[in-house]
């Protein structure tokens, strides 16, 4: 990460390429974000962990390590290709996972957590084992422990010291920490060292731990995460000078004091006598080599070692002197056991200005409290720990210029103010292009919002020029004044005679709140975008594709046999879609009535593939049929595709369930994915495929059918009143305040008493529903809008025509158009 | 159809539609007698707008099925498969000055439309 940093500024800076820059990467696949590391068990892909891609001006090797280095004639040698020289060596080789030696360390079992492919590691271990230890209580010790604990292995942590994560905090948060993380069934020793790994006699694998005091704990893993080690044997070997606990030793602007061509950073470098195992102090030190490798005179700023994280979903920061080392400090304590947090600020002997402090339990404040170090407080000490409400309220206004918003890129409150004054960002993704805050952690994100607020930037959320409130404010107005027309709406509450943005979004909002009302009546038509318009899907020689509901991907031979007649006598291509069903392709306008009245008196309905709408819920075979199913997983597809069929939303929605936890209806890649477990179903939400491929994350677990329902009913109407026009739901989850914790607060704790409107919205449209084709084919107004010309209402178009690719029918190469020819 | 009406079309006129048949900003495709198509459109004001209707960029007939709406207050359609928006007085592209749509001269009498090219229009539409 930090030399991926380092490549990033030095080569965003070079305007004079004057270096051409090398990235040897030992690891097969490009730099990705090890904090994030766990997330992996909890629903992120690999790709989303992947920063971003290094421009071409680097010459990235993956795979390729270093093996020596020649200081006298410059050159590194790699493990493939030739021998590369350099001008400048910049080392940002991290740091490896300190293994204690104990007897059995190295036992088929033992684990380090440190990379994908550790974790690859065990997760495989993992499907055969009950419990795990992970030896080491800090930061990575319970990452380690989440990690087992999501792979449905029991977690022990083991810890040498008093308390769990002694660097960070004291023994009152540690005392905390231990109680929560062992509500989510981590056994926690404290005060406990390793003596042995125990392996079985037979097979040699590991067997469980042995601690001091006599103790045995039965595990099939163990997993090391005591601490870790800067990587400098290249260095060592080179003659380069380290420290005394390891780690190249360089000056201020991370330069070698051996070799003034060398540098180094991040982890593998020493620097002021210390090694800075966080991420954040790396950074700096990648951008310090950057500046001077280009001229600069940037030293290292030093480090701020504060960090606020999610631990096993408990709230955990430290900052400033959180230990209350400074002479004369005082240190105010609030122990909350009712709300289960503590807090503790560390202030100087008058009581005047914050050093430090710890929060466990709830953070919420860390974000105002962290940059308020070394100020005045602003408050007396007690009332800014008390709960998040009252704290913000001092803010953001209190902070100096100089203080740091984000932390993890040293990004200050004047930097950021003068980014919006000067015009050069007025939103958030406009502050994190400009200025790189809230592109770390991501903490400081609200903080980042607010700032735009008070600084009085009004982020547009106009819909178009005929509209100047968003989509959910739309949906809102439209609720609570029961207006049903577009030129009704536009003229109380906008301009004009609309476009191709606020003319679907509307017809969307009518169809959603009005599900009884046909889409193609009165004005209603003129509001449809393409594919509604028609209810078929326009394809790009002007011709239709058809595509009847196949709920769960079910089908009788005798209706299967009624699609292939009608293709046959249609001419039409057919192809099997992605979402279990089948696409008929190449009907002209004229034709889509009298296919559909073929398919209708089979018993088929609209599948709503042209709409912003519920499309398919996929499903596997389930334990019907399927040796490994757990539950019936295309009965319950069929149960929710009926559900909600037609229900229009502000982007496509797709579903699919799975019947066990091998996953082959691909649920996690929807909008609701469903999977079995012994005990119900697990919900998941906000996946996608497409451009930016998204996994569903976990909502909730275990739910009975019923309840299941419930909550869907919840989820999909909460998504329908208050996303944003075509925002997808993962894209929705990511925009809200709190992300999916809110969510779930919203539509499962129901915390904003909403609850019971969503459902009953959702009753009324199960209510309305009916086939949208059927009603066209029983009224001869809505059969007049499928007229190939209005004075010639049956007649082909001639300028559609066909060719034959593969035995089907497919459009024939269009001429070009463009430009134009005149006349 | 009397034929004093047809005495009031212009003389080159290419086809005749009665407005009754056109639902207000839903277009409709007219066939002409070279097989090509016009796309004929009512404005929300009552006057009809037409333009020719094959796509610049697909090449597929199409632009009738457009949605139509106003940009600053002038005609437009946008086209259902690129959504390129264009305006209905001038057939220009606003996005991409390269294409541009046919404009039909557009003469309304006892209710019926007639289509026909007339004057430079052509060119203009064109340039």
């Amino acid at each position: 990460m930090v030399g991926h940093r380092f490549a990033e500024a030095l080569t965003a800076r070079d305007d004079g390429r004057r270096f051409a820059v090398t990235v040897l990467s030992e690891e097969p696949r490009a730099a990705y974000d090890r904090v994030a590391l766990s997330s992996v068990f909890d629903g992120a892909d690999e790709a989303a962990l992947r920063l971003p891609a290094l421009g071409p001006a680097v010459d990235l090797r993956l795979g390729v390590s270093a093996l020596t280095l020649d200081r006298a004639r410059q050159v590194v040698v790699t493990s493939s290709g030739p021998p590369l020289e350099y001008d400048e060596l910049v080392l940002a080789t991290g740091s490896c996972p300190f293994v204690p030696p104990v007897p059995g360390h190295d036992a088929p079992g033992c684990f380090v957590y440190r990379t994908l492919d550790d974790l690859d590691a065990i997760r495989i271990a993992a499907a055969d084992a009950r419990a795990g230890v992970v030896i080491g209580g800090g930061l990575l010790g319970l990452e380690a422990a989440n990690a087992l604990r999501l792979l449905r292995v029991t977690p022990h942590v083991v810890e040498l010291a008093a308390h769990l994560m002694s660097v960070q905090i004291d023994e009152g948060g540690g005392a905390l920490l231990a109680g929560l993380v062992e509500d989510l069934g981590v056994r926690v020793h404290t005060g406990a060292a390793t003596t042995s790994v125990l392996t079985d006699p037979v097979s040699g694998r590991v067997s469980g731990v042995e601690l001091a005091d006599g103790t045995r704990i039965p595990a099939e893993i163990v997993v090391f995460a005591a601490g870790v080690r800067p990587r400098d044997q290249l260095a060592r070997s080179a003659g380069l000078a380290v420290g005394p606990r390891g780690g190249v030793l360089v000056d201020r602007a991370c330069r070698s004091v051996t070799d003034s061509k060398v540098w180094a950073i991040g982890e593998a470098a020493c620097l002021d006598g210390q090694v800075y195992g966080l991420v954040t102090p790396g950074y700096a030190m990648a951008e310090t080599a950057a500046d001077r490798l280009l001229g600069g005179q940037a030293t290292f700023p030093g480090a701020d070692l504060s960090t606020k994280l999610k631990l096993l979903g408990v709230d955990v920061a430290s900052f400033g002197d959180a230990h209350g080392r400074s002479p004369g400090a005082l240190s105010v304590v609030l122990k909350d056991p009712v709300r289960r947090c503590y807090g503790k600020l560390v202030v100087s002997d008058d009581a005047t200005t914050l050093l430090g402090g710890i929060l466990v339990g709830d953070a919420s404040s860390y974000a105002m409290l962290r940059p308020l170090v070394g100020a005045t407080l602003p408050a007396d000490p007690a009332s800014l720990l008390a709960p998040a409400s009252t704290g913000a309220a001092h803010g953001l206004d209190a902070l100096p210029d100089g203080a740091q918003i984000c932390s993890c890129n040293a990004v200050t409150k004047g930097r950021l103010l003068a980014a919006v004054a000067s015009g050069e960002a007025d939103s958030v993704p406009g502050l994190k292009a400009c200025t790189r805050a809230g592109t770390g952690c991501g903490s400081c994100v609200p903080t980042l919002k607010q700032l735009l607020a008070s600084a009085g930037v009004a982020t547009s959320k106009a819909l178009c020029e005929h509209f100047d409130v968003s989509r959910a404010e739309l949906f809102e107005i439209a609720v609570a004044t029961g207006i049903r027309g577009f030129t009704e709406l536009a003229e109380r509450h906008g301009r004009g005679r609309g476009c191709d943005i606020c003319k679907p979004a509307v017809a969307s909002i009518l169809a959603s709140l009005h599900t009884g009302d046909h889409i193609l009546d009165g004005e209603r038509g003129a509001l449809q975008d393409t594919n509604d318009r028609h209810l078929a899907n326009m394809q790009r020689n002007g011709t239709y594709s058809v595509v009847p509901r196949i709920p769960g991907g079910e089908i009788t031979p005798a209706k299967l046999l009624v699609i292939a007649q009608v293709a046959e006598e249609f001419k039409l291509y057919t192809k099997i879609t992605g979402g279990q069903r089948i696409d008929l392709l190449g009907a002209r306008l004229e034709q889509l009535p009298a296919i559909w009245r073929r398919l209708t008196d089979a018993g088929f309905e609209s599948g709503h593939a042209y709409g912003k709408a519920l499309r398919t819920v996929k499903s596997c075979v389930g334990d019907t049929w399927c040796r490994y199913g757990v539950q019936d997983s295309v009965g319950l597809a069929i149960e929710l595709e009926l559900r909600y069929r037609g229900l229009r939303s502000p982007h496509k929605l797709k579903g699919g369930v799975s019947g066990c936890a091998r996953e082959c209806a691909e649920a996690r890649s929807k909008d609701f994915g469903i999977i079995a477990t012994e005990a119900g179903w697990n919900l998941y939400v906000g996946g996608n495929g497409g451009f930016r491929p998204r996994h569903a994350e976990l909502l909730v677990q275990d739910l009975s059918r019923s309840r299941l329902i419930q909550i869907l009913d919840r989820f999909l109407m909460f998504y329908v009143r208050t996303a944003d026009r075509l925002q997808r739901t993962a894209a929705w989850i990511e925009a809200m305040d709190g992300g999916l914790d809110h969510l779930r607060d919203v539509i499962v704790a129901d915390t904003l008493g909403i609850c019971g409107a969503l459902e009953e919205a959702m009753a009324r449209h199960i209510d309305c529903y009916r086939d949208e084709w059927r009603a066209v084919l029983e009224d001869p107004a809505r059969l007049a809008k499928f007229a190939s010309f209005v004075n010639a209402p049956g007649t082909p178009d001639p300028s559609i025509e066909f060719t034959v690719e593969r035995d089907q029918r497919v459009p024939a190469p269009h001429r070009p158009l463009l430009p134009l020819e005149p006349a | 159809m009397t034929i004093s009406d047809l005495r009031q079309a212009p003389a080159r006129a290419l086809a005749l539609v009665p407005v009754a048949d056109l639902a207000t900003e839903q277009g409709a495709a007219v066939l002409l007698a070279d097989g090509t198509s016009a796309a004929v459109f009512l404005l929300h004001d009552g006057s009809v707008r037409a333009v020719s209707n094959l796509d610049p960029l697909y090449g597929a007939p199409v632009i009738c099925h457009g949605i139509v709406g106003d940009r600053s207050g002038s005609p437009t359609v946008a086209s259902p498969l690129g959504k390129q928006v264009f305006c209905l007085r001038t057939g220009h592209c606003l996005e991409d000055p390269r294409m541009s749509l046919l404009v039909f001269d557009v003469h309304v009498h006892d209710g019926v439309i007639s289509l026909s090219t007339g004057g430079n229009n052509r060119e203009t539409a064109c340039r």
